[in-house]
């Protein structure tokens, strides 16, 4: 109670002193690493010129050591039986063509290392930037005669958990310029425009305010190199697409759809923003 | 669909205790859900029991009841005293078997 008294009192002093609006109760990153067997990943990283940080930090840094323990240790991550359904569905035929994943793409600690990093690319043949899920998709339906993913089904989640464990480690670096530049340019535009019925921004949060707590909330950078994510509000793995709803909603505005364009644009310029952070997939967060 | 993880550390020195952990990825449907649909039950489906055999003698052993969650998640110590195999078995209660083999060198 009495904390709370402190608290109120200091958002009043500060009221009074310059007249601002709220009160900030501020909890910095914290300085943990994070080890996954004996592998050192990125959760803190200059940050690149024209970025509005001075340093990333991964969303790892804002998490409690309870939740940062589970990610140190594959065993304990409880992302990894969709990880091992990934790792099963890599090998399985589907379809009209009797083909896998590994028919074509062979081994996937191989053939897919570093894709993540560079997620969400260009795709040739639909010429559009386009999500690893649509990547994964557009294989499935032109190439193996069978039927897309749901976006949040467990395959869909456990392929792409699998595909980017594949680059975990490896530094996020997505390409935002030539024929990616529109869609970064899109992401851009949605990063910072103010919408819902509270009026808000993710830069307001995420960029303006991270580190601070908003109710019982950690703000983090809003930096997404460890999706697809297991969360422990979800009690489930869950893709980027299905964060940036969940946000959208806490603001009162109306989510655009998993896979949409905005959300794939949106997608890329964030990934932008964590140019440099290790990929963490498949993370833990709370 | 039911697969089993397992850790075991690669080696150990000789009558060390080790850590083992154990999953196995499974829905564990208790018997006392309904169907929302038909409002029929859902028959009882869960790992009813699984043992732990280091070079064919058994080691730990537990019996699972229907309270406990979805993809079972145990660990448990074990002294080795010399090199061998540990031998994993999940039992489902529609009667399959699950397992699995890990080895470890003792020095």
């Amino acid at each position: 109670m009495s904390k709370r008294i402190k608290v109120l009192g200091f958002g009043l002093t500060a009221l009074a002193m310059c007249g601002l609006s709220y009160s900030a109760v501020v909890a910095e990153p914290n300085n943990n690493q994070l080890m996954i067997d004996g592998k050192k990943i990125t959760t803190n990283v200059k940050a690149p010129k024209g970025s509005p940080f001075e340093k990333l930090y991964s969303g790892w840094r804002f998490r409690s050591a309870e939740t940062q323990k589970l990610q140190s240790d594959d065993f304990e991550n409880p992302g990894f039986p969709l990880v091992d359904l990934g790792t099963e569905l890599w090998q399985k035929v589907d379809g009209s063509a009797g083909k896998s994943c590994a028919s074509c793409h062979n081994d996937a600690s191989k053939s897919m290392k570093g894709v993540r990093a560079t997620m969400p690319k260009m795709h040739k043949e639909i010429g559009k930037v386009q999500s690893l899920q649509q990547h994964v998709n557009y294989c499935r339906t032109e190439r193996m005669g069978a039927k897309a993913w749901k976006w949040e089904s467990n395959q869909m989640l456990g392929m792409a958990a699998y595909v980017g464990l594949q680059s975990r480690g490896m530094p996020v670096n997505v390409k935002i310029d030539g024929p990616a530049k529109a869609a970064h340019d899109k992401g851009k535009k949605l990063y910072y425009t103010r919408v819902g019925q509270l009026d808000m921004s993710c830069a307001g949060c995420h960029e303006e305010n991270f580190g601070k707590m908003i109710r019982a909330d950690h703000l983090s950078q809003g930096q997404i190199n460890g999706f697809p994510t297991y969360r422990f509000k979800w009690q489930k793995m869950g893709s980027v697409h299905r964060r940036f709803k969940g946000c959208m909603k806490n603001i009162r505005a109306k989510p655009y759809k998993v896979g949409s364009d905005e959300f794939v644009a949106l997608e890329l310029y964030v990934a932008s923003r964590g140019k440099g952070l290790s990929v963490e997939s498949p993370a833990v967060r709370n | 669909m039911a697969r089993p993880r397992v850790k075991v550390p690669k080696s150990a020195s000789k009558d060390e205790v080790i850590t083992i952990k154990t999953l196995i990825s499974h829905k564990m449907e208790s018997g006392q859900r309904k169907d929302k649909k038909t409002g029929e039950k859902i028959p009882r489906k869960i790992i009813n029991k699984f043992t732990a055999k280091f070079n064919g003698t058994q080691v730990f052993a537990v019996d699972i009841e229907p309270a406990v969650s979805a993809n079972p998640f145990l660990q448990f110590t074990v002294k080795v005293p010399e090199s061998g195999e540990f031998e994993f078995t999940w039992l489902d209660d529609d009667g399959k078997t699950y397992s699995a083999k890990k080895k470890i060198t003792v020095n």
